[in-house]
């Protein structure tokens, strides 16, 4: 067991493929515990597949995923989900249980995992609450929360359990700027104070920069660049370059494949 | 010709390999059974939503349909003189076939279709998604219940139907055509057996409770993610579940009644 490694997670010449398009072409990764690490890269470039194979909901056509020693692909289903007890995430939508209010939806992870009493129950439901600034809306039903509210309440409820790491599902995206300021601080504040290890994937390169310590930018299922925020922007790789100015054309083209257009003009 | 040929090996194969994943699926839901008996206020509040919101569809076609038949069966049994076996002319038709048959059938509509769609849209949403990752397995905290909860359900649902449908041809038959109110009872007691009648009617509407249970937890669980995957999923499982029930009607009945 390598259990005191550095590395809180290890992924190792990852494939994915999905029918025939390959997603993850031998990827190597590492994300160093108590510290933020982000996925960054164009849209479908298997950014979320690698969360959802380190949390062992796809698994890898080849290659390793160790999570604190263990390597998740080969665990067995109760092996699984004892580890996935450790793990915290927050999708892109939340993923709020619509049918029950923000109290019990931070509250069900305890009520599941622990016997803990329902006086205690609610003092952890109501600290979690604090820690992202909604202990007053409680009461109220995920359909009631604007979107940011309800990326909040969905970081207390991965938090719930004081995991070990938790992964961030696009926690930037379609949020306005106070609300991606609320985020990129509680990712930090979260990261820092409750000494877990962060995963983010993501594009928003200036909310990144900001508050990443280490960036892995994939294209095309490969690692094309990595380093700190910093030696990213002065990094002098096409891939990069182009997507940390949003350069609209590069070694990621402008136009879709296709045939030659005097051809398909003037035939 | 071959393109032809392909199209139906491809629907073939994709028909096999659906019934394949079903089957899977169910034995996954079995196995979560055990752990689901241990926390029965889940199982409760399916029971509510599966079971005590269908009655009042259920009361109201039993009602419509044992009066109907009241109706109905006296203006033919009026011309032989053989009014007084309205009883278990009634009582044999809901028992036996109506009874689960049609409750079956309203049971796929509304209680199918809304668990279906439920879970549909739970996958959808990702909510199964985030419970798995809390590591709660959302085939046993929210498939299992759904589907106990149906089996539980549809038998007392066809039970329902059947004496509410008995009670409607009493009113018609006796209240309004004036059959004899004794001999409306007695016949029927004396003709509805209940090993014959009442049990084969029971284990019909165990069957249906099953299979329709069955394909609507699956269609939502096996739903393309997408607004429109979903809308297709309720519409299989009201048009699968249907055609099972008449389908497997018809091979029960065989069994039980054909010698």
């Amino acid at each position: 067991m390598n259990n005191l490694s550095d590395n809180l997670v290890e992924i190792r010449n990852l494939s994915f493929r999905f029918g025939t398009r390959l997603i993850c072409d031998e990827v190597d990764l590492d994300f160093q515990r108590g510290k933020v690490t982000t996925i960054m890269g164009p849209s479908g470039t298997g950014k979320t597949t690698l969360l959802r194979m380190i949390g062992g909901q796809l698994k890898p056509n080849a290659g390793t995923v160790k999570v604190d020693g263990d390597n998740v692909p080969s665990l067995s289903y109760a092996q699984l989900y004892e580890l996935r007890k450790r793990m915290g995430m927050m999708f892109q939508s939340g993923a709020l249980f619509t049918g029950i209010s923000v109290y019990d939806n931070v509250a069900f992870p305890l009520r599941e995992h622990t016997r803990l009493s329902e006086s205690m129950v609610r003092d952890l439901v109501l600290m979690k609450l604090h820690a992202v600034g909604l202990r007053g809306a409680r009461d109220l039903m995920p359909s009631e929360l604007s979107g940011g509210m309800a990326r909040r309440v969905a970081l207390a409820r991965a938090i719930a359990l004081d995991p070990m790491m938790i992964m961030y599902d696009e926690p930037f995206t379609g949020q306005d700027p106070i609300t991606v300021g609320v985020i990129m601080k509680l990712i930090r504040m979260i990261n820092d104070t409750l000494g877990l290890t962060s995963i983010i994937v993501s594009h928003d390169v200036q909310e990144v920069s900001a508050i990443s310590d280490y960036i892995y930018m994939l294209s095309n299922g490969k690692v094309v660049g990595e380093g700190a925020p910093d030696k990213m922007w002065q990094s002098d790789s096409p891939w990069v370059t182009q997507f940390m100015k949003a350069q609209p054309d590069g070694p990621v083209p402008f136009h879709y494949p296709a045939a030659d257009m005097s051809e398909e003009l003037f035939s | 010709m071959l393109g032809w040929l392909q199209v139906l090996g491809r629907a073939g194969l994709g028909f096999f390999e659906r019934l394949g994943r079903g089957h899977l699926f169910v034995i996954r839901v079995l196995a979560g059974i055990p752990a689901v008996l241990l926390t029965p206020r889940l199982v409760v509040a399916q029971i509510y939503s599966v079971g005590v919101l269908s009655l009042l569809i259920i009361v109201v076609s039993g009602l419509n349909v044992g009066m109907v038949l009241g109706l109905q069966m006296y203006n033919t049994l009026v011309d032989f003189g053989a009014e007084t076996t309205l009883g278990p002319v009634v009582a044999l038709s809901l028992v036996r076939e109506l009874g689960p048959v049609v409750a079956g059938l309203l049971f796929a509509g509304r209680a199918g279709s809304a668990l279906t769609a439920e879970i549909g849209l739970m996958k959808a949403t990702e909510q199964l998604s985030g419970m798995e990752m809390m590591a709660v397995d959302p085939v046993k905290r929210i498939v299992a219940p759904r589907f106990v909860a149906g089996l539980i359900s549809m038998p007392l649902l066809a039970a329902m139907f059947s004496a509410v449908g008995i009670l409607g041809g009493y009113f018609v038959g006796v209240g309004l055509l004036g059959i004899d109110d004794g001999a409306f009872w007695s016949q029927m007691q004396a003709k509805v057996d209940l090993h014959e009648d009442v049990m084969n009617g029971v284990i019909k509407s165990v069957v249906f409770g099953v299979v329709i249970s069955w394909i609507a937890v699956f269609e939502g669980y096996d739903a393309v993610p997408t607004t429109e995957g979903v809308s297709r999923a309720t519409t299989n499982t009201v048009v699968y579940a249907s055609l099972s029930v008449l389908g497997l009607d018809f091979v029960l009945t065989a069994l039980m009644f054909g010698s």
